[in-house]
């Protein structure tokens, strides 16, 4: 079984290839079971919109579920997610992500915010993946952060001004 | 390059650190359905792309056999020089 897992999809014919495809919907499905949610996240985090992560993770999955017995020895996740940052990097222009957690982020800091510190991706691994130089994928992770971070600071500046400020003023009268 | 974890990235992998959106439950039977797409347009790929080759390769042989040109020995006996055409 594992054998004829592993020779190309053209060789197996007849009953040898329905059973290679009742097993190849069967893993798949264990597989989407497990990890959609976190795919999903990752997608929702990256697109912005629902409508769009949807988009994005139906073809990324569908292109695992083509290539499945293409993987040797190698893990679904790794490949899904890798498929979902290649398709959502060379998306054309005007597909421009919007909104989300992480509005006012570009498609590169996006891209590198999921995948530095959702996914956890070493930096030398996000920027090989990515094909940017280690210092450019440091210098952007570096300016989203300080974004995301202004923009929690935002909210919270006159939150911590109005609360002295009104304490006088509770206590004056 | 091994970075010592800081608060800064410790806040944005706060920020991130959401519960997982709900899965729409045909998500996966639409990916497999798309897939399924994906290998059947590939097998056909591949069969139409294996049948143009043989069919090149028959059609090769054939014309090859066909126009071949004949090595018949020459009836006229060579002048010598070899600048001349009857040569």
């Amino acid at each position: 079984m594992t054998r004829n897992a592993r020779l190309p999809s053209h060789v197996r014919v007849g009953k040898r290839r329905a059973a290679a495809e009742i097993r190849r919907d069967a893993e798949f499905a264990a597989f989407t079971a497990g990890a959609a949610g976190r795919l999903l996240h990752a997608a929702t985090l990256l697109a912005g919109d629902p409508e769009g992560a949807d988009r994005l993770l139906t073809a990324t999955l569908a292109h695992v579920y083509a290539n499945w017995f293409r993987m040797r020895a190698e893990d679904p996740y790794e490949r899904a997610r890798s498929e979902l940052v290649r398709r959502f990097a060379y998306r054309p222009w005007w597909q421009r992500p919007r909104g989300g957690t992480l509005d006012r982020l570009g498609r590169q800091e996006r891209l590198i915010v999921v995948m530095r510190f959702f996914e956890g991706i070493a930096e030398e691994q996000t920027a090989a993946q990515l094909g940017l130089p280690d210092e450019r994928v440091r210098t952007l992770c570096a300016h989203a952060t300080a974004t995301l971070r202004s923009r929690n600071g935002d909210r919270q500046p006159p939150a911590a001004r109005s609360v002295p400020e009104r304490r006088p003023s509770a206590v004056a009268p | 390059m091994s970075r010592l974890p800081n608060r800064r990235d410790d806040e944005v992998r706060r920020l991130l650190d959401t519960p997982h959106p709900v899965v729409p439950v045909d998500l996966a039977v639409r990916a497999m359905t798309r897939g399924r797409r994906i290998v059947r347009r590939r097998r056909v790929v591949r069969l139409v792309v294996t049948a143009l080759v043989l069919a090149a390769l028959a059609a090769a042989i054939v014309l090859a056999v066909l126009y071949w040109p004949d090595d018949d020995p020459a009836t006229t006996t060579p002048n010598g020089n070899w600048w001349s055409a009857l040569g």
